[in-house]
């Protein structure tokens, strides 16, 4: 009943193309967008913004930049924390050099320098695939995070290697540094990201995002009916790195605004974690990347709520908990459903679409 | 029918998530950030249980402070960062002060603290500008700071080669991150101005693997090692120099590189391992023996109860001392036993734990005595030199309290701290 298609017709290939074809997901997906910009700002606190919404808003952003590479041209890659640590450190370098530039146009500058990187680094998916070309991702995850380390240049010199954000306005709000109302934050991520998903939905739907997919489904068929390899994969590469740097360059100006980059840019902090996302969330699918990171985000946080505040463990008790069914909840996963969150979704769908009449 | 329970449930959640972010608490609320998991738990387990079988001792001997009960809720953060910011957003509300136990998180905290007014003391650590109270109005890391602490060392390398050590070899082995490169710079005006020199090791988190470095010392041989070390990287890094056969007693830590935990593995080659401290081992303290009657006695000792009298247990107990006694301070100037935050932090400012006052709190000659002021927030600067004996497992103090090069110090903490402030455009204050 709820998802029921009857009588929706559609008389013009536009109408037909459109994102959301179904009028219950227009509706959905307008509510859920009025919710986000209308009703949230003005709830927000600064545990909200902190903890949940402002992380969750990144990591999806740096979850898509994955699914792009990952998801859609099947490229494994491990080196989402390298890429994200040269979008925060492109920031900070603008950001000390042009003390005057608008902080939107330095995070959009930031993901460009680290699509160059992205390209770099994808050069040798040109030779190389699946498990190999993971190990190389790695490699490129630790050789850009000991590089950061490793170079006084990249921040500027300071005693401790650490890099910390200073204060930027947007129409004379701050949303960086620590005096950013949570509002501002929050809605500064919240654009970026709506902007950039239906950018990067548009591309995957464009020609580059098939030929993507053709090269992800079988690369020797895809060449042979004229996908050309080359450009293909390492727009893969750039594009997505260019998201995966401006979630960096968000995670360190607006999210955490003192950062240092063996700590912060972790394998185990952010490159897992975020194909976890996107493992979890489901490979290929943009709903995906957002279930995903809203998983990987909030999970840790509703258990420890869950066992701390109302069950009334002790909190090393709870993470001990937390670490078992974590582990435990990967591997259910990646046997019940392994095509995701995303997938549970359309099957939600295709119940209500029967419901309550099932047959 | 599945899927409404769902929603029906991650509303409630959500509901009951944010009317407890709203709950608002009575009693003095003195949140821990610890870390009882991870590669830096077998050190954050003994601070942690420091601090809590304390203030439960004050809850049960005293009442509380003025009165006034200590709530002190524990949040795990695994020494993360992000987590770390986590646990701080979420108790910040009505918090007394934050001890980070964390270099990384310290310097989260720093600006998000001094725009919330909220007091961040972390203790020894962190970040060493901070000292200066002109510019860090919500930060204190009295007694001593890292910057005191490198010079301490290279004075006790001085003493032992009678005021000489041109030309000698020292060597930093340091935990890859913002704590470990602390003393760098200072350890380089040193070596200009006594003319050793300085070779630097860094050593990648979690610190397991330090095969490399410890090549390197065998053939480079430098006269001294001295040591930024946390969590499992110290077990390693002592056991790696005893078994390259490197002389223990050359070989210096920071007061953060030196508890049992860290010298037990190595066994009998751990002998003569040094490393500094600026608070006594031991249980022959009056605060023990309260403890031991209110607390362990009554069979609610934090964890297991067995690090009792372990020099972190000490140090956390040292550490929830200054804390609470900030507090008192705090009534008393104030007047009132509920104090807000802002109270905190000058009761803060104004501690003074002369001689006389930590006899009273049962902390004689456990620590030098220190004050804070407007200015300072760094304390006293006096750290000693402990040793470890490996045969009756017992860390021996092997010199006085000694203040380390603070023409050096001085000179550089105000630099670091004029250049924050001009970053952050912070007005000096006490002027």
């Amino acid at each position: 009943m709820i998802y029921k298609e009857t009588g929706q017709y559609k008389s013009s290939y536009k109408s037909d193309h459109a994102i959301f074809p179904l009028l219950q997901d227009k509706i959905a997906f307008s509510t859920l967008m009025f919710v986000a910009f209308l009703i949230i700002p003005f709830v927000i606190n600064s545990y909200w913004e902190k903890a949940i919404l402002v992380p969750f808003l990144i990591f999806s952003l740096a979850a898509i930049g994955l699914n792009i590479l990952t998801g859609y041209c099947g490229q494994v890659s491990l080196g989402t924390g390298g890429f994200m640590a040269v979008g925060a450190f492109s920031t900070y370098k603008i950001m000390t050099y042009f003390p005057d530039m608008n902080i939107m146009i330095i995070i959009l500058i930031s993901g460009l320098i680290t699509a160059a990187v992205g390209i770099i680094f994808g050069l040798p998916s040109l030779r190389i695939k699946g498990f190999y070309l993971a190990v190389a991702t790695l490699a490129s995850q630790f050789f850009l995070v000991w590089l950061f380390n490793k170079v006084p240049w990249f921040y500027n010199y300071s005693d401790t290697g650490q890099i910390t954000v200073s204060e930027r306005t947007m129409f004379g709000i701050p949303v960086t540094g620590a005096e950013a109302p949570s509002y501002a934050t929050y809605l500064f991520c919240l654009v970026l990201v709506v902007l950039l998903s239906f950018a990067a939905k548009n591309l995957i739907r464009s020609k580059m995002g098939r030929s993507w997919m053709a090269i992800r489904d079988m690369d020797i068929a895809a060449e042979i009916i004229g996908v050309p390899p080359l450009k293909t994969k390492l727009s893969a590469f750039a594009i997505s790195s260019f998201y995966i740097g401006i979630a960096g360059a968000l995670y360190f100006a607006v999210f955490l605004g003192a950062i240092e980059v063996t700590e912060s840019f972790d394998i185990m902090t952010i490159s897992f974690p975020v194909l976890f996302m996107i493992i979890i969330g489901g490979l290929g699918s943009m709903l995906g990347s957002f279930l995903g990171a809203a998983f990987v985000v909030t999970l840790p946080i509703g258990l420890k709520f869950l066992m701390v505040d109302m069950v009334g463990l002790s909190a090393v008790t709870a993470k001990h908990f937390e670490i078992t069914i974590w582990g435990l909840l990967m591997i259910v996963f990646l046997i019940v459903e392994p095509h995701g969150l995303a997938r549970l979704w359309s099957i939600a769908k295709e119940k209500l679409r029967r419901w309550p009449f099932p047959y | 029918m599945r899927i409404k329970q769902l929603l029906i449930g991650m509303t409630a959640s959500v509901i009951a998530v944010s009317s407890y972010i709203e709950m608002a608490v009575a009693d003095l609320k003195f949140p821990m950030l610890v870390y009882r998991t991870g590669a830096y738990a077998p050190n954050g387990i003994p601070n942690a249980d420091g601090f809590v079988d304390y203030y439960k001792m004050i809850n049960a001997r005293d009442g509380g402070i003025g009165g006034e009960k200590i709530l002190h809720p524990e949040c795990e953060t695994g020494y993360k960062t992000q987590v770390g910011v986590e646990c701080y957003e979420k108790n910040k509300k009505d918090a007394m002060v934050f001890q980070p136990m964390s270099t990384g998180i310290t310097y989260q905290l720093i600006p998000k603290a001094t725009a919330d007014g909220v007091t961040v003391y972390s203790t020894g650590y962190g970040r060493t500008s901070a000292a200066n109270g002109k510019v860090f109005k919500w930060i204190f890391n009295a007694p001593v700071t890292y910057w005191d602490g490198a010079s301490i060392a290279v004075r006790h390398i001085l003493k032992q080669n009678f005021g000489n050590i041109k030309g000698k070899k020292i060597a930093l082995v340091y935990h890859n991150s913002a704590y470990g490169k602390e003393p760098i710079r200072t350890l380089e005006t040193l070596a200009k101005k006594h003319g050793y020199k300085l070779m630097l090791l860094p050593v990648d988190h979690p610190g397991q693997e330090q095969k490399a470095t410890w090549l390197k010392i065998r053939k480079a041989r430098p006269n001294y090692v001295l040591m930024w070390g946390w969590g499992v990287m110290n077990q390693v890094a002592i056991k790696s120099a005893a078994s390259i056969k490197f002389p223990m007693e050359n070989f210096i830590g920071i007061w953060w590189s030196g508890s049992e935990n860290d010298v037990l593995p190595a066994g009998q080659g751990a002998h003569g391992y040094k490393s500094l401290t600026f608070n006594a081992p031991g249980t022959n303290y009056q605060v023990h023996k309260d403890i031991k009657k209110y607390v362990h006695d009554k069979g609610e000792a934090s964890g297991d109860g067995s690090h009792f009298g372990t020099v972190l247990y000490n140090r956390g107990l040292f550490q929830a001392m200054v804390q609470v006694e900030a507090a008192a301070v705090a009534q008393k100037i104030h007047g009132t036993s509920k104090i807000t935050p802002a109270m905190y932090r000058d009761g803060m400012e104004n501690v003074n734990l002369s001689a006389k006052r930590l006899e009273e709190l049962g902390f004689k000659d456990f620590a030098p005595p220190f004050k804070n002021s407007c200015e300072n927030h760094g304390g006293s600067g006096l750290a000693a030199v402990q040793q470890w004996d490996a045969k009756t497992k017992k860390w021996n103090m092997i010199t006085e309290y000694m203040y380390g090069d603070s023409d050096v110090v001085q000179k550089l903490i105000a630099e670091d701290s004029s250049k924050y402030a001009a970053e952050q455009k912070i007005a000096e204050r006490c002027n």
